[in-house]
């Protein structure tokens, strides 16, 4: 019975009248693809239908009653007014919560504070509101993987105004963001290993108050996630030279959209940053040097021994306190390439030190177990040929028995 | 002083002992007891074979029993602590691995050469029974004892073994709470699983193997049919060879080339640790059991979940059991009702047996 009443109360808002939808099913093209939209939509799902935003009657079947300005019908909501429309109900606590108790009410206080929000208010209309980026008539949550704001798409859906020369030109903004972005370090963690947490655009800009990250920001902004390496760059003496130059803090060794895995060809080599501005005979150039030769130097010492243990251990010898350990060598390394961000050699120092020990440990660990392999290949040797022996031994013994007692042998005839 | 003089009794101490244990009886016994020459007598020394790495089992289990402990925390590591600091413990422990392996491996074989050599016919279908109970311990031990080291393949490998267990109609539930200790695999389980495969299978395995010997001792090693009719025809008895020492010393041979098989397993391939079980991870990819349960493991995979109206994983149990009950029913249906052997159904049937045993198994090992 229960479950019957439930269900009276879920389809019962389904079931109401809604003369616009049945009219606009009935139509052809432009007139007919909102109302097949709808169906999938988040709003339609909770009980919300046409008029909810477009105004009118839909209990009404005679359309010109239906769509009466009489009755508060609006029609197509021109694009400056559909953010307050949308925050009627979504700024509204009291109904929204109904639905998303933990739901943020928000959105539009931080929309006026966009770039978007404050060139709609100046009367720009082609800039992003609500229905650009969630779509409009087939509104999904954003955890559906369909929703264009779903956190693997998003990326995708800033770009296709972002990435769109004409819709920039009068923006004079770049476009190569998204390109960017898709060699990027995030985009490899958001679209080839689906991470929905990895940062994509949103994450640095925010999304509904989307604003560029000021110069001061960019390491607040990198902060959000990488807490410990935004401590150790506020402390470094990058700080106060790239605040006083306008420069964006981390974004001038790693760049921005295109942030790629960073390895130790960012210290030393070709492709060093640290020599767009440090000669390598001057302080600041040796430095990054040394810091380079330090980590390489742990790095290859890790190396040779997960090459000695995995060795060990294809032969079947019993590692796996070594390779546990080296894994403690492993976080050293991680602490050193880390403690790059302070330009401080001694202090990537003292965590190759530790992780140097480590590997030694490990190594002397692995070429024991290799020893200890070599012992027992040499004890089998000898267990293998007394074996042998005996087994000799025996046969002589049975044949000597056998020509001495015939009757023991094998009776002739047999087979 | 020599042994041989104690045994025959010639010493002092061989005729105090005979005289208090009747040794002579035994000697008079053993000098009598031949066993058949001919073609298959090779076969033979598969029994002695297992029977061995049976007692190489019980040794080594002892040694592992002096650093093992049966609890969810120790477990692992105490199996650890036996391969890394334990003097040879490695190889006590590789042994009693590769040992329970090969053990099943030959009484396999001994088993099927019983089945083509008709060693199961009257009067020796006790004996074939008693050998059908053994095999069935040998493969509880290795159920049993997979679990023992408590690493992640062992504990998801009884996880599914005992998920099996359960879906049997109406005993299922109890009895996989039996063999769990509780709902799930826990500590109760390794407790459990430790003191089946210390004390009630080698228990067990004892008394039958003692009733397996006897009744072999009872009823002498039997010749296969077509040998006997041979020589009946030839009017001579089928050639014998004394069991002391001819047959004895040749199976001590076959003892020794085993010892050297485990030792070049042991050494070059010495049994894994893995990872500690974690109750919480998801289960890894590919688990399976050991190759002995790969053949009606990959069956059950490939029965779809419903046939009709019954569960696929039930069809198979019930598949199963009724197949193992007729296997072991052998020697009562190996012949018609007018006494003829149906040489060519049981030999059909073994064929049959082992082609799917070692197809299913390799499948299930490669799939």
């Amino acid at each position: 019975m229960k479950s019957w009443l439930a269900w009276l109360a879920l389809t019962l808002p389904l079931a109401a009248k809604d003369s616009c939808l049945d009219c606009h099913s009935a139509l052809e093209g432009k007139l007919r693809a909102p109302a097949l939209a709808f169906s999938n939509d988040v709003h339609r799902q909770h009980g919300f239908g046409c008029a909810d935003c477009h105004g009118g009657d839909p209990l009404q079947d005679d359309p010109q009653s239906a769509m009466s300005r009489a009755r508060g019908f609006i029609g197509k909501i021109p694009r400056t007014r559909v953010p307050k429309l949308c925050a009627r109900c979504h700024s509204d606590a009291s109904l929204i919560h109904k639905f998303r108790p933990q739901q943020r009410v928000d959105q539009l206080a931080q929309y006026q504070t966009s770039v978007h929000g404050k060139r709609l208010a100046a009367g720009d209309t082609a800039v992003a509101n609500c229905v650009d980026c969630h779509s409009v008539h087939d509104i999904r949550e954003v955890k559906d993987p369909l929703s264009p704001v779903h956190p693997l798409r998003l990326p995708e859906t800033c770009a296709r105004c972002h990435a769109s020369a004409a819709h920039m030109a009068k923006y004079r903004l770049p476009t190569n963001q998204f390109d960017e972005y898709r060699q990027s370090v995030h985009w490899e963690a958001l679209a080839k290993r689906r991470d929905p947490s990895a940062p994509s655009c949103a994450s640095c800009h925010g999304n509904h108050g989307a604003t560029p990250p000021q110069v001061a920001s960019v390491a607040a902004v990198c902060g959000t996630c990488h807490a410990l390496l935004e401590e150790l760059y506020q402390k470094s003496p990058h700080k106060p030279i790239f605040a006083a130059a306008g420069m964006g803090g981390c974004a001038v060794c790693h760049g921005h959209h295109r942030v790629a895995k960073p390895s130790l060809e960012l210290l030393a080599g070709p492709a060093a940053v640290c020599a767009r501005c440090h000669e390598s005979s001057s302080p600041g150039g040796m430095a990054a040097s040394e810091m380079a030769r330090l980590i390489t130097s742990l790095k290859t010492a890790l190396d040779r021994s997960d090459q000695i243990l995995a060795q060990a251990a294809r032969d079947g010898m019993e590692v796996s306190g070594a390779v546990l350990r080296q894994q403690e060598g492993r976080e050293t390394l991680i602490k050193a390439r880390v403690t790059v961000h302070t330009i401080q050699p001694a202090a990537v120092a003292s965590h190759v030190k530790e992780g140097l020990a480590i590997a030694g440990e490990t190594y002397r660990a692995g070429e024991n177990a290799l020893r200890e392999r070599d012992y027992r290949r040499l004890g089998l040797g000898v267990s293998l040929t007394a074996i042998a022996i005996t087994i000799a031994g025996l046969w002589m013994a049975i044949r000597a028995i056998e020509r001495k007692s015939p009757e023991g042998r094998r009776a002739p005839g047999g087979e | 002083m020599p042994t041989t003089e104690i045994v025959s009794g010639k010493s002092r101490i061989g005729r105090w002992l005979d005289e208090r244990l009747g040794l002579a009886s035994i000697r008079e016994f053993i000098a009598h007891k031949t066993v058949p020459v001919h073609s298959g007598t090779l076969w033979y020394y598969f029994g002695g074979i297992t029977m061995f790495l049976f007692v190489i089992q019980v040794l080594t289990g002892i040694l592992l029993l002096l650093y093992y402990r049966p609890t969810v925390t120790e477990a692992f590591e105490s199996v650890q602590f036996i391969v890394t600091r334990v003097q040879f413990g490695w190889l006590i422990r590789s042994i009693h691995s590769w040992a329970a392996n090969l053990m099943i491996l030959t009484a396999f074989i001994h088993m099927f050469s019983v089945v083509f050599l008709r060693g199961y016919r009257r009067p020796r279908e006790l004996t074939w029974l008693s050998g059908i109970v053994l095999l069935g311990l040998a493969l509880g031990f290795g159920f049993s004892g997979y679990l023992l080291p408590w690493n992640t393949i062992s504990y998801f490998a009884t996880k599914v073994g005992t998920d099996l267990a359960a879906s049997v109609p109406w005993v299922g539930p109890a009895l996989a709470r039996f063999l769990r200790g509780g709902e799930d695999i826990s500590g109760a389980t390794l407790t459990r699983f430790f003191g089946f495969h210390v004390a009630v299978l080698p228990g067990l395995t004892t008394v039958f193997l003692f009733v397996h010997l006897a009744l072999v001792q009872r009823l002498g090693i039997s010749s296969p049919p077509w040998v006997e009719a041979r020589y009946r025809q030839l009017g001579k008895p089928v050639p014998q060879m004394p069991f002391a020492p001819n047959f004895f010393l040749r199976e001590l041979m076959a003892w020794y080339a085993a010892l050297a098989a485990l030792g070049v397993l042991a050494a070059l391939f010495p049994w894994g640790l893995g990872d500690k079980a974690d109750p919480f991870a998801a289960a890894p990819a590919g688990i399976r059991p050991e190759w002995y349960f790969l053949a009606p493991f990959y069956t059950l995979k490939l029965i779809p979940s419903h046939v009709w109206l019954i569960e696929g994983e039930l069809l198979g149990l019930f598949g199963f059991g009724l197949l193992a009950i007729w296997w072991a029913l052998l020697p009562f249906w190996a012949n018609d009702r007018h006494g003829q052997e149906r040489t060519r159904l049981v030999t059909g049937a073994g064929v049959l047996v082992i082609a799917y045993l070692s197809t299913f198994t390799v499948l299930g090992y490669f799939k």
